[in-house]
């Protein structure tokens, strides 16, 4: 199969992302599944005219396209015309760039959550008036209408993240080409369900913190950040703790909140991204399929049975105390 | 050939997005224009919000730059409240900083820059086979070497930062998680791993030898690893002459630590060094799709032209120090270091600023490797910060590809104020409102422009050599 992938209106970080890929490294990954690039604005060799003709020939049709790859939101500003994103040298918008050639794709692919919602580049009154392909943040319909589907018959596939685990765009590509994937292979909002159906909460190294509600009150300490610190990775779609990042990493390994970045609209939190907000002392945002008033009993049980070793470690930048368990008996 | 008009784009194997308009007569470029064609509004999205959300969201400026912008963002909070990070903290960050550069550094020379010499145009060269079976896009053998290489080196991220690009792991006290003895002996694992990739690839010898160089005849003298065949190719097609500066540099200082800097601050002008001296700094937005008179950035603001007036041609602003355009990145950095191969150097063109990219990547695995082992795993790696309720500060760092600087404006609890200034801002910006061209519009003046060429390879060298990163330019 075939790839034009196309930077819209985002940071190219999921490309730069992509590139740690390993095992194989990524174009030995892709070039062995039979997945050839047509273009790629950070790898090809095509600049200029070269690469105008070519995009002018998938236009036409001359050249099938199989998988279309959008990397960014889509500017539809200003006053609707798209002008502040045009494609270099080819005198048109990404935005009428993006409506000739969607229907021409066998798959369409939104890498990244610019793509998929507006991310990051819709934050903040959204300047530039961006979308993403078919979602404005959690609604559906963006650049293309709700009920969209690219030849093949599938939606925009949203592999949302920011950026995205190269694993989540690479194994997307492999199951499109293998013809594995699915409208059942898809969470409500589009995003492959291969990592949307976990939780950044899975796995996470703070679990036993959270357990207790031994929590961390300073971005440096160990304990769990869902109390105080804006931590949402119970309610966060993402196996980021279960397949690591680079190696051996992830936001709360690292010691720093999850903030969703694989949701719609997780730009807008509405307080300090690293913050909790509370009412009465009390987080909202509690994990959404639990009842509130059996989440609120469980943790005043789990604080009052929190063991010393994990209220101290809670709020040190590394052990102090360690666990203990039971000799076997000589 | 006769007078004719050129716009080049897409241009790619640049970071992000571009356009290119040549005037050209008598075979050469008379004149260019430079337009980022990409509007975003960071500057204006950051406004009213609380002051660490612009940890969150300015490293998603960039992809490629996102832990320089974080750096710079940083330090901004942290000057605007007068707060001191742990110097432990300091150390780890320049650590994390550094990874990003050098891998930008391999990422430009080997996916972006070096592809050009495959082209068929040049199939008449005696490196041409080599260059191809090096370097051909996507499927020569050194862009394999090159990523897995990265990747790994990565790993270090991975343990400190959580993940690249976008951490939240650099705060204005320090870094969130502490390094403890087994993440110190596996970062060194992992630099020396990185250290073989060098040697055996790039360089083909220690990068101390390579970073021991201090002329440009022993410079061309180095004939070994994808280094020596860079030069080869550069003394036969005389890439020195090739998009020459004006030989005004600027640097912030990367990797300040402990007061100091890893490569120091600075201006470099009249072939001297000068201390690096902000107040004359404005942005001017003559030829901008922006509205406003020029102004330094602790005043600016960014009101986008939604006419587009035709006088302009750019959504990137004309940053101008004394009313002069300043050429910032690893040339301008080294030159101002004073390493001797890249005082010998300063001035170049598109020689100059590749080979001292390659000397920065040589002289950085040093640098990685003393930050590393200086780490002390018992000390502490965070000072938290009070929250900010007023204050203004400056945030300056050396990304990749130059200087870059953030100017933060805290109102009751509120960033009130937020104005980025970019490398390739200084690097790719319009002319002002003297006519005076930007630092590639100027570079690109004379380039030869052969018979039916439509995306004239010459150009293509100039504009990859400044390693341009479009996204940072117009955030």
């Amino acid at each position: 199969m075939n790839i034009l992938w196309l930077q819209a209106s985002g940071c190219g970080g999921c490309t730069m992302s992509l590139l740690c890929a390993e095992h194989p490294d990524i174009l030995s990954l892709l070039a062995d599944a039979g997945l050839r690039m047509l273009w790629h604005p950070a790898l090809s060799a095509e600049t200029g005219a070269e690469a105008a003709a070519l995009l002018d020939r998938i236009a036409s049709g001359e050249t099938p396209l199989d998988i279309l790859c959008i990397e960014g939101a889509i500017a539809r500003g200003p006053r609707g015309t798209g002008r502040f994103q045009m494609l270099s040298g080819t005198g048109r918008s990404m935005l009428d760039w993006l409506r000739a050639l969607a229907p021409l794709a066998g798959h369409v692919v939104a890498v990244g959550s610019c793509a998929a919602f507006g991310g990051v580049t819709s934050a903040g009154g959204n300047p530039s008036d961006a979308a993403g392909l078919q979602y404005e943040g959690g609604h559906g319909g963006g650049i293309l209408p709700p009920e969209f589907r690219a030849r093949a018959g599938l939606p925009v596939i949203n592999v949302a993240g920011c950026p995205t685990h190269p694993d989540w765009v690479s194994e997307t590509l492999l199951l499109l080409a293998a013809g594995a994937l699915g409208p059942g292979d898809l969470d409500d909002l589009a995003r492959p369900r291969f990592y949307a159906e976990h939780l950044v909460h899975h796995g996470c190294p703070k679990n036993e913190f959270y357990e207790y509600k031994a929590s961390a009150t300073r971005l440096c300490e160990l304990g769990c950040m869902m109390e105080h610190l804006g931590c949402v990775g119970t309610q966060a779609v993402g196996d980021c703790n279960i397949r690591p990042w680079n190696g051996s990493g992830s936001c709360t390994r690292a010691g720093y909140p999850c903030i969703s970045c694989t949701a719609p609209e997780f730009e807008e939190p509405r307080h300090a991204f690293t913050e909790t907000p509370k009412v009465a002392g009390i987080p909202v945002g509690l994990p959404s399929d639990m009842p509130k008033a059996w989440f609120m009993a469980l943790a005043s049980l789990s604080k009052a049975a929190t063991p010393e070793r994990l209220s101290r470690n809670a709020v040190a930048d590394r052990i102090e105390v360690l666990p203990s368990p039971r000799k076997p008996r000589g | 050939m006769s007078d004719t008009r050129l716009i080049v784009g897409p241009f790619n194997r640049v970071e992000g997005d571009l356009e290119v308009h040549l005037d050209i007569a008598g075979g050469s470029v008379r004149a260019a224009r430079v337009n980022a064609p990409l509007y975003r509004g960071f500057e204006r999205m950051l406004l009213g919000r609380p002051p660490s959300d612009a940890l969150t969201l300015t490293p998603r400026i960039c992809g490629i730059c996102s832990i320089s912008q974080s750096a710079a963002a940083a330090r901004a909070l942290a000057a605007a409240g007068g707060h001191t990070p742990a110097p432990q903290g300091e150390t780890v960050a320049a650590l994390i900083h550094a990874i990003e550069n050098v891998s930008d550094h391999l990422t430009h020379f080997t996916l972006f820059f070096m592809p050009d010499f495959a082209r068929p145009c040049y199939a008449a060269r005696p490196w041409h086979a080599q260059a191809a079976a090096r370097f051909t896009a996507i499927e020569g053998s050194a862009a394999r070497q090159a990523v897995e290489a990265r990747a790994a080196l990565m790993h270090i991220l991975g343990l400190l930062a959580g993940k690249w690009p976008h951490t939240l792991a650099i705060q204005p006290g320090g870094v969130t998680r502490a390094p403890g003895p087994r993440d110190k002996v596996r970062i060194a694992a992992s630099l020396t791993a990185f250290r073989r990739y060098l040697e055996t690839v790039v360089f083909g010898a220690p990068p101390e030898e390579f970073a021991a160089l201090s002329t440009r005849a022993a410079l061309m003298g180095w004939d070994t690893g994808d280094a020596g065949l860079f030069l080869r190719i550069a003394a036969d097609l005389d890439l020195d002459a090739l998009g020459r500066g004006s030989g005004r540099y600027l640097s912030f200082g990367a990797y300040p630590a402990g007061g100091g800097h890893g490569f120091a601050p600075g201006i470099w002008q009249g072939g001297a060094a000068h201390p690096l001296d902000l107040s004359g700094l404005v942005e001017d937005n003559a030829h901008s799709w922006m509205l406003g008179a020029p102004a330094h950035p602790e005043t600016g603001q960014t009101i986008p032209d939604e006419d587009m007036r035709d006088a302009a041609y750019s959504w990137c602003k004309a940053p101008r120090l004394g009313g002069l355009t300043h050429e910032t990145g690893a040339l301008a950095r080294q030159v101002i270091d004073g390493h001797p191969l890249a005082r010998d150097l300063a001035g170049g063109g598109v020689l100059a600023r590749v080979a001292a990219r390659l000397l920065e990547l040589a002289r950085t695995q040093m640098l990685m490797e003393r930050l590393a082992h200086g780490i002390d795993p018992a000390a502490r790696f965070m000072v938290p910060a009070p929250d900010l309720r007023e204050g203004t500060g400056a945030g300056l760092v050396e990304a990749a590809r130059g200087a870059l600087g953030h100017w933060l404006r805290v109102e009751k609890g509120r960033i009130a104020g937020y104005q980025i200034v970019a490398p390739t801002t200084w690097n790719f910006s319009p002319r002002d409102g003297t006519g005076q061209p930007g630092p590639l519009e100027a570079a690109l003046v004379g380039a030869p422009v052969g018979p039916g060429e439509t995306t004239p390879v010459a150009v293509q060298h100039i504009v990859r050599s400044f390693d341009p990163c479009m996204v940072c330019t117009v955030h």
